[in-house]
């Protein structure tokens, strides 16, 4: 019996280095994007100018952003697709479900100006075994601060006034993806007179083209070795 | 046709309520003469008047998401509770002026108390007289304030902010809303938290160009 065992160990030793060079090259982890669209249900958040809630304007634009993303083969998770209520817990709960490589959690806004970027105030940790559900982002903020990075750059370049920040989010600091919080505000000329209310749809499309170049952008980045 | 007895039941009924009312009305007058006839009116003492002091709040600036430092001379009282509530009382005034970087209604009325109570957590060896503020906020201002993250975010780092640079033993701040616990200010800034004063400095940059 021993020898048995003995043998059965040697032959597992000498087959597994043989099997590792057989295998075929892992696949390419799937490229996921979360979408949350902020508030919903009883909560309504803000109310903008034209009298439309916050709920309304994000899920609008989480609809707009996931059709451009899908069009380019990219994998979508959306929080809600509809007038729906959500904690934000269930909104933590439903990104890290998809293990996703992106998670823009979407809000819109009467003051300011341009596009608010937030990353989590938490500071960064390393990633442990058991993480505090509340502070789960500590592990990838340094992710979330590169993409708010990237975030940042495809704006600018589509035209648009950014202000980055960092606070704490409930819902975002329990993400374990790269998160960014992007807040929509009025567009504004020199005199600060707005434009463009976060509602108007063309000035949604912009953004939301923007927001795809970046995450685009970030595909490409995350697969170079 | 109505019978006679109901004609006479509505008339009595209907005289019955008006004497009611009539007696209501004339206990209100007499409770009202009573509270004012108990009511104290001479001054009974001097009112003090707090000396002016150089005292700093920290400005939120809306268009490009920034504190601004103001330096302002206040009659400022001696306790620091008091004190404090006097200086979020200020700022709150200038975020409600017609002309205000931070629009954001309520005014002075917005701080309700502010309470100084020592430092949550383990001792500090470096301040030992660590203090934490608890800031009890009015219901109506939170209803009232513009809901975003920046404009939340800005109002909580412009008081933890504003505390520091007066109070500098003050090194945490907890929020109520009319006495309890409420999750966010107006929908975003998490108010279940403990905020750290010293975290309340511009930490965000506005890029007003295209990158190149």
């Amino acid at each position: 019996m021993r020898w048995n065992s003995w043998a059965l160990a040697t032959a597992i030793a000498v087959a597994l280095p043989a099997a590792a060079q057989q295998a075929p090259p892992a696949p390419a982890a799937r490229f996921v994007v979360v979408l949350d669209a902020a508030h919903g249900g009883d909560d309504s958040g803000g109310r903008l100018t034209s009298g439309q809630p916050e709920k309304a304007v994000t899920l609008a634009l989480s609809v707009r952003l996931r059709s451009l993303l899908a069009a380019r083969g990219i994998a979508v998770v959306t929080t809600r697709e509809s007038d729906a209520s959500l904690p934000p817990n269930a909104r933590a709960a439903i990104a890290n479900h998809a293990n996703a490589q992106v998670c823009l959690s979407l809000h819109a806004t009467e003051s300011g100006s341009g596009a608010h970027l937030f990353t989590s105030s938490l500071a960064p940790a390393s990633s442990s075994l058991f993480t505090p559900w509340e502070t789960a982002q500590a592990a990838w903020v340094t992710q979330s601060l590169a993409l708010a990075g990237a975030l940042n750059s495809a704006l600018l370049h589509a035209g648009m006034t950014v202000t980055l920040g960092r606070t704490g989010l409930i819902g975002v600091d329990s993400m374990t993806c790269p998160a960014v919080a992007v807040e929509i505000a009025p567009e504004r000329d020199s005199d600060n007179s707005i434009t463009a209310e976060p509602d108007n749809p063309d000035y949604q499309a912009r953004v939301a083209a923007a927001l795809a170049a970046a995450v685009l952008e970030w595909r490409t980045e995350a697969r170079q070795p | 046709m109505i019978p006679r007895y109901q004609k006479i039941l509505f008339i009595v009924l209907l005289a019955v309520s008006l004497a009611m009312g009539a007696e209501l009305w004339h206990l209100r007058q007499r409770a009202h003469q009573r509270l004012l006839a108990g009511e104290v009116t001479a001054p009974t003492q001097a009112p003090e008047v707090a000396p002016d002091q150089q005292a700093t709040l920290l400005v939120a600036n809306d268009t490009d998401d920034s504190l601004l430092t103001q330096d302002r001379s206040l009659p400022l009282p001696a306790d620091p509770g008091a004190r404090a509530r006097v200086l979020l009382g200020k700022l709150l005034d200038l975020y409600a002026a017609s002309d205000s970087t931070h629009p954001v209604p309520g005014g002075a009325a917005g701080v309700a108390q502010v309470f100084l109570l020592p430092a949550a957590g383990p001792k500090d060896p470096q301040s030992p007289d660590a203090e934490m503020a608890v800031v009890n906020l009015t219901g109506s201002f939170a209803a009232t304030h513009p809901s975003g993250i920046e404009t939340e975010n800005l109002t909580v780092l412009s008081i933890c902010g504003t505390l520091r640079a007066n109070l500098p033993t003050v090194t945490q701040v907890r929020f109520l809303v009319d006495g309890a616990p409420r999750p966010t200010l107006a929908g975003h800034a998490d108010l279940t938290r403990t905020y750290l004063t010293a975290d309340a400095v511009p930490t965000t940059a506005t890029n007003q160009e295209p990158a190149q």
